[in-house]
């Protein structure tokens, strides 16, 4: 076996063939991150929505209960489909990519905002009292006094949702989004080795996913202090 | 005009009455005990005061102007006259010591930092917290946590200070040092409210003191009144369990 990689390497590390490579890790981590990071801020959104109090948002938030406790149930391979057929309809010529990260962007707000739902609760009642005597008002409450205290509780479970995501993004190849576990496929179909196109692969998420985790830790330790 | 007039305040959770027509009334500079057993309301009547808790029921007067607890204008207004400062402290755990006192100066009120920060030292350094200025509150010990939040609560110039209990979660021999900082406070001219079972230290610095006890006020006079010669039967029972040991 590793004759025959030994003897396809030269054939396999062509320039064509590592910006093939190279693009598919661009749309992985492409739809990784940005997905993550609407995720993220509609996530915000919906954790501080879902905390509010006032009766006039009740219709919204019972609409943003439903849609995080379906989503989070539905395999993220059928949100892709369902994204495929609600959307294609509508809007004509909308590329593959674009679909699978809207899907993306669906499912990781619906997860995220339980993670930073968990972490507004996580600070105590009593900080919120004394930003209330002290006259800030809701918005100067969460931006100085409960985000930054909540930081340190959303940021790891957060971060290992997105690196976990790197690898959950490989069913948009169900749809013809050539990612990375698309672009493997299409490098044995071309002949090379299943071991070596696959182990291509491999090295390809372990290169996206690792620098993630490593930056994850780091930002972690930062936050460990005040 | 009284400082500070409360007129039949009432109070409820769910079906739970806990202020049940609180009737008071403070005069500038006055230092007002509330005493009395647990869940008598003593506590619930400060943060009904100052707008943590919504009232039920009765007024509020700040120098003869009604507080509306439903209005966020009002409470803004009542807030910048009216501090408070809780059993369990409740400094911002993400902000130094500079930065609790400063913060909402700064920011909410929009005083020049370099001022706000001059005040807040002067606070610090009559709480005896100066050199902890850098600090975060974690790294400190309960003692010194409250007597930041005295300071915090001071930063803001308040004309009517409420304290809650500030003595009962701390290590006894951390007592005295907070006991010590509010009492040097007394002579600021500042109107105090003081739940605490600290009976000594009540009795010393207060002009007059409350009893409370289900929800109303049993008896309302001098401390040597409450202590030496109550009229109630009730405050004679609670003081005299009180001062057995």
């Amino acid at each position: 076996m590793f004759d025959r990689i030994l003897q396809e390497a030269p054939e396999f590390l062509t320039v064509e063939n590592l910006v093939f490579l190279a693009e598919a890790a661009g749309r992985t981590l492409g739809m990784t991150l940005i997905g993550c990071s609407v995720g993220m801020v509609l996530g915000l959104l919906i954790a501080v929505l879902r905390q509010s109090r006032a009766r006039a948002l009740l219709p919204l938030r019972a609409v943003v209960i439903l849609y995080v406790e379906t989503f989070r149930r539905i395999p993220f391979l059928v949100i892709i489909f369902i994204v495929l057929f609600v959307i294609e309809p509508l809007v004509p010529g909308v590329s593959l990519l674009g679909i699978a990260t809207v899907a993306v962007c669906l499912l990781s707000t619906a997860f995220l905002s339980e993670i930073v739902r968990a972490g507004l609760e996580a600070v105590p009642r009593q900080q919120v009292e004394g930003a209330r005597t002290l006259n800030f008002n809701e918005l100067q409450t969460l931006v100085k006094v409960i985000l930054p205290q909540a930081w340190r509780v959303i940021l790891p479970p957060a971060a290992a949702f997105v690196v976990m995501f790197i690898k959950d993004t490989s069913l948009a190849s169900q749809i013809g989004v050539i990612e990375l576990t698309f672009a493997g496929k299409m490098l044995v179909n071309r002949g090379f080795s299943p071991v070596l196109g696959f182990g291509a692969i491999l090295a390809s998420y372990f290169l996206l996913s690792y620098p993630l985790s490593r930056l994850a830790a780091a930002l972690e330790k930062r936050l460990a202090s005040p | 005009m009284h400082h500070l007039e409360i007129h039949n305040l009432s109070s409820a959770y769910g079906s739970h009455q806990i202020l049940r027509g609180v009737t008071l009334e403070a005069d500038r500079g006055e230092v007002i005990s509330l005493i009395g057993p647990s869940g008598s309301g003593k506590s619930t009547l400060l943060r009904v005061l100052i707008g943590l808790t919504p009232p039920t029921d009765g007024q509020v007067f700040v120098a003869g102007q009604p507080v509306d607890y439903m209005s966020r204008k009002s409470l803004r207004a009542l807030r910048n006259r009216m501090s408070i400062v809780f059993q369990q402290y409740n400094l911002f755990q993400n902000m130094t010591v500079m930065r609790n006192v400063t913060v909402a100066p700064v920011e909410i009120r929009r005083r020049p930092r370099a001022e706000a920060e001059r005040d807040a030292r002067a606070w610090l350094e009559k709480v005896g917290m100066a050199h902890k200025h850098d600090a975060y509150p974690e790294n400190l010990s309960g003692g010194q946590q409250q007597r930041v939040a005295i300071a915090r609560a001071l930063a803001m110039n308040p004309e009517i200070l409420l304290l809650d209990e500030v003595t009962s979660a701390l290590d006894p021999e951390r007592v005295n040092e907070v006991l010590d900082t509010i009492r040097s406070l007394t002579s600021e001219g500042i109107t105090m409210v003081i739940v605490s079972h600290e009976m000594a230290f009540v009795r010393e610095v207060s002009t007059r003191v409350a009893m409370m006890d289900e929800g109303r006020i049993v008896e309302y006079g001098s401390p040597a009144q409450i202590f030496d010669a109550p009229r109630e039967q009730r405050t004679r029972d609670f003081v005299s369990k009180i001062l057995r040991h």
